[in-house]
């Protein structure tokens, strides 16, 4: 019989085994199997080939110049050699990638740490009874309902240094008009902005949809029992929100460190590269230097992958530690 | 609900907040709305809407091959809502419920496909897809946009399914529903604040993508909006007037889609299981 969640240690995956054994395994868990199977086999034909071929990219010496290509009528084989780890050497002893590094952690950390914590507020905030929740909700969830690219492009257009509103409004107050997006220290805040400004509903929807499962039962008995709104909090609502915010912050971190077009359609990565991260720097090797170069940008997107899978293995076991088992 | 009479400073406070965080959600996108009813000289004059024009509207739906991108968009979006609410449900259930040999990596492998840059992706990706046959067709990113939204979804609906009381599930075994029967009829309706989060979701993810669309569909006919808005950026460059315009129509169904799904956060979980 397949073990239902209670039992959550049991049933550690059996070993490979002889025949009658897997006969076992099938008929026991061949539903399981069958849900999960569609996702598996699209995920490892669209994301397993791919990240595989990346992987071997980043040990050769791929560029613009030396891969297969088409000219006119002409096929040119590519001539690009493997150079096992010289790529990873060169980026990990070059500074740009550790200041790269420094400047994306402190985005995302920023980021994730602003955007959790709005949205957390702004949940409870709207998860009770009070006059206008529904235009407020709808109010607060809009920047998600509208596609990044256009909002960032609005954005644009409010941060216009010359012409955008809010510097006219500054000057309207006699202050001087702020460079958003001109200055180092400026765009870095801009683009944090932004992206808090685009996240926020998404952790909004994420926790209003993990509070309103908290059975109402819950919080009447604990209010019979003399629990403070904040005792509430503390022993209700934030343990049962535990496995929606642990998925969120997680994903959030891995978004937001990753994340390309807030940071790309907004400042191109500068002024300079004042707000190039690592995945804007990586996709500026391949697509944007000239010659493209595909190896050393594979080897920028390989130690992402290691970084993010570090942060989360880490991230896991502290919440195992805690006794969120899987 | 269980909320007692609230003092009146606890209250012009809960008010004030939410209104100052309303009125900074909202107002970029006012902004834009706006803008784009000016003529488009006017673009960044700071007045609201002076002489009042639909000039940009029919420009961009007149001239432009905008409505069979927006065609294309629907269709291709909407395959990959349905099949992606589906597909996360499923696999979110499994991993909720049972504890299969594969689980664990399961979990690792829909969270490791969240780190891979696209940067790094696409190339490869437009490789095979190109040998697949499936560049240039709606399917071609179906199939990549499920990739996107369906990991994440399958977390959040497992998130969500944890928060169903397992009684129900052996409720459904006593009756004699086998797994599937259990699923579908007892624990996905309960279930439904979460479809609708993961719907709204993959809609929008699918909806705003970018970079994919742009690289795998080429040709006017073929484009979708995120691909489509790409080229008229280049080709009205400095045309606000009309980036605004589409920029509008583009978030409209995003925002329709939207309010659907918010009606079924507000009916909620709760309301479900105390009605039944």
């Amino acid at each position: 019989m397949t073990t239902l969640a209670p039992t959550k240690t049991q049933g550690k995956a059996a070993p490979a085994a002889p025949p009658g054994r897997l006969r076992r395994a099938l008929s026991t868990h061949w539903y399981a199997w069958t849900m999960v199977a569609p996702v598996v086999l699209v995920l490892a034909v669209i994301i397993g080939y791919p990240l595989v071929r990346g992987l071997y990219l980043s040990l050769t010496d791929a560029t613009e110049a030396n891969v297969a290509r088409d000219i006119g009528m002409n096929h040119i084989p590519a001539t690009y050699k493997f150079v096992g780890l010289d790529n990873y050497t060169a980026v990990l002893s070059d500074s740009v990638f550790w200041s790269r590094l420094g400047w994306t952690v402190v985005w995302t950390v920023a980021c994730v740490g602003i955007t959790f914590t709005l949205g957390l507020v702004l949940a409870n905030l709207l998860n009770r009874k009070l006059k206008g929740r529904t235009f407020y909700r709808l109010a607060l969830i809009l920047p998600w309902a509208i596609p990044a690219f256009i909002s960032v492009f609005t954005w644009r257009m409010l941060y216009n240094e010359k012409n955008g509103l809010l510097n006219k409004i500054l000057q309207g107050g006699g202050i001087d008009a702020v460079p958003w997006l001109n200055d180092p220290t400026w765009a870095k805040l801009s683009v944090i902005a932004v992206n808090v400004w685009l996240g926020v509903p998404f952790m909004l929807v994420a926790l209003l949809g993990g509070l309103q499962s908290i059975p109402g039962e819950l919080y009447e008995a604990a209010e019979m029992d003399g629990a403070s709104a904040w005792q509430r909090f503390r022993n209700i609502t934030v343990p049962s929100l535990r496995s929606v915010s642990s998925t969120v912050i997680l994903l959030s971190t891995i978004w937001t460190f990753n994340m390309f077009p807030v940071i790309f359609l907004l400042t191109r990565g500068g002024p300079g590269d004042a707000t190039e991260i690592l995945v804007t720097y990586a996709y500026r090797l391949s697509f944007i230097d000239s010659p493209r170069n595909f190896s050393e940008s594979a080897a920028w997107g390989v130690l992402i992958l290691l970084l993010l899978s570090v942060v989360a293995v880490v991230y896991r076991r502290s919440l195992r530690k805690q006794g969120e088992v899987w | 609900m269980r909320e007692k009479k609230r003092s009146p400073l606890a209250s012009t406070g809960l008010h004030a907040t939410l209104i100052a965080a309303a009125v900074v959600a909202v107002f970029p996108p006012l902004w834009l709305l706006v803008t784009s009813f000016k003529p488009k000289n006017d673009a960044f004059t700071t007045e609201p809407v002076t002489d009042f024009t639909l000039a940009n509207y029919t420009h961009v739906l007149a001239d432009t091959s905008f409505l069979t991108w927006f065609g294309n968009s629907v269709v291709i979006v909407g395959v990959t809502t349905v099949l992606g609410v589906f597909l996360a449900a499923t696999t979110g259930y499994a991993v909720s419920r049972f504890r299969f040999p594969g689980m664990r990596p399961l979990m690792w492998l829909l969270l490791i496909t969240q780190m891979f840059p696209v940067a790094v992706l696409i190339v490869p990706l437009y490789n095979l897809l190109a040998s697949l046959g499936l560049l240039n067709q709606p399917a071609g990113l179906v199939v990549t946009y499920l990739t996107i939204a369906v990991p994440f979804c399958a977390w959040m609906m497992k998130g969500f399914f944890d928060t169903i009381p397992v009684e129900i599930d052996e409720s459904g075994r006593v009756d004699g529903l086998n797994p599937f029967g259990t699923f579908w009829r007892l624990v996905l309706p309960l279930a439904r604040p979460g479809l609708a989060v993961t719907g709204f979701y993959t809609f929008v993810t699918a909806w705003a993508e970018v970079a994919y669309a742009s690289a795998f569909m080429t040709g006017e006919e073929n484009l979708t909006l995120a691909g489509g808005l790409q080229t008229f950026v280049s080709q009205y460059n400095n045309d606000w007037g009309s980036m605004t315009a589409a920029a509008v129509i583009v978030a409209v169904p995003a925002a329709a889609v939207f309010a659907f799904a918010q009606r079924h956060l507000v009916s909620g979980l709760t309301a479900g299981t105390t009605k039944g």
